[in-house]
């Protein structure tokens, strides 16, 4: 076997060049599905016979929280990866996963709980799948904070990746919370073993939506993994040829 | 157009929903692009510092 693209992956040059060569690949497909996505969505999809147009938020609301969930695993396995090896690039992928994780969190529970009004007559429960879905925001800004607590960056990469391993035991609680428990949040539709519970018509602008924001997540972190490659290298030779394209 | 818009009744939580939605994607294309221009410039700063000392 040849390991040597995986050697490579270690190297922060080569990384940081692929990253810069795989965003666009990455950015416009997924503007363009997420557009498809939206149209399909917004428009071509009928009303849900139970909660009418309403439903409609599961367009923007079940992209935003796989985004959370899907950042937060890329984030502590990255983090395990540094951890063990002790591949500075997999700390760079870790730290620059943080943000977007955060951010897309804050989109889930706020279009989750613009959603419950209307159907469960609440904007908030201390439910199963809520809760869990918050403590994930805390987790985010608590590596957040803790990163930008510690300057040392090698200290801060260990520290943080720590929290992030940790704290990857919430992200199986917050998928199966709404089978293990009683919760108001529906079940799963689309993330299960058997066929997905919806009409094409409804299924496919969300998985367009889903594709969507994941090609977005992968073209946001690139970006964000050369500033964390950039930060990470000082002053080495390297950068002067990186930077003068 | 006006039944669009009305979302069934619901217009009042859909159009929010997605209104923040794109506002993160948005913001998250904004702040990428900037950590990594930020990054440049203090890259090129400390590579510069090296270069006269």
């Amino acid at each position: 076997m040849n390991f040597i693209w995986f050697h490579r992956l270690g190297s922060p040059p080569y990384v940081y060049a692929l990253a810069r060569r795989l965003t666009p690949w990455l950015a416009w497909p997924a503007a363009l599905l997420i557009l498809g996505g939206l149209w399909g969505g917004l428009v071509l999809a009928p009303p849900d016979y139970q909660q009418g147009d309403g439903f409609r938020i599961i367009y923007v609301h079940a992209p935003s929280a796989w985004m959370s969930l899907m950042v937060y695993t890329t984030m502590a396995a990255a983090a395990a990866v540094g951890l063990i090896w002790r591949i500075k690039v997999a700390h760079a992928v870790a730290a620059a996963c943080a943000p977007i994780g955060a951010s897309f969190t804050v989109a889930a529970l706020v279009t989750g709980s613009l959603w419950g009004q209307p159907m469960w007559g609440t904007y908030w429960q201390w439910d199963p799948r809520l809760t869990s879905e918050l403590v994930l925001l805390f987790l985010y800004l608590g590596y957040m904070g803790l990163r930008a607590g510690i300057e040392d960056t090698q200290r801060a990469d260990r520290a943080s990746a720590v929290l992030a391993v940790v704290g990857v035991v919430n992200v199986p609680v917050i998928h199966y919370s709404v089978t293990w428990w009683n919760s108001l949040h529906q079940a799963p539709s689309v993330m299960r073993l058997a066929r997905p519970s919806m009409p094409a018509a409804m299924l496919v602008p969300l998985l367009l939506m889903l594709l969507g924001f994941t090609l977005l997540f992968g073209a946001l972190l690139l970006v964000r993994l050369r500033a964390e490659i950039l930060a990470r290298e000082r002053a080495n030779a390297w950068l002067k040829e990186a930077l003068a394209r | 157009m006006k039944e669009f818009l009305d979302m069934g009744g619901y217009a009042a939580f859909v159009w929010p929903s997605y209104a923040l939605t794109f506002a993160v994607i948005a913001l998250n294309v904004f702040w990428a692009r900037r950590a990594l221009a930020r990054a440049e410039e203090a890259a090129r700063r400390r590579l510069a510092a090296r270069g006269e000392s």
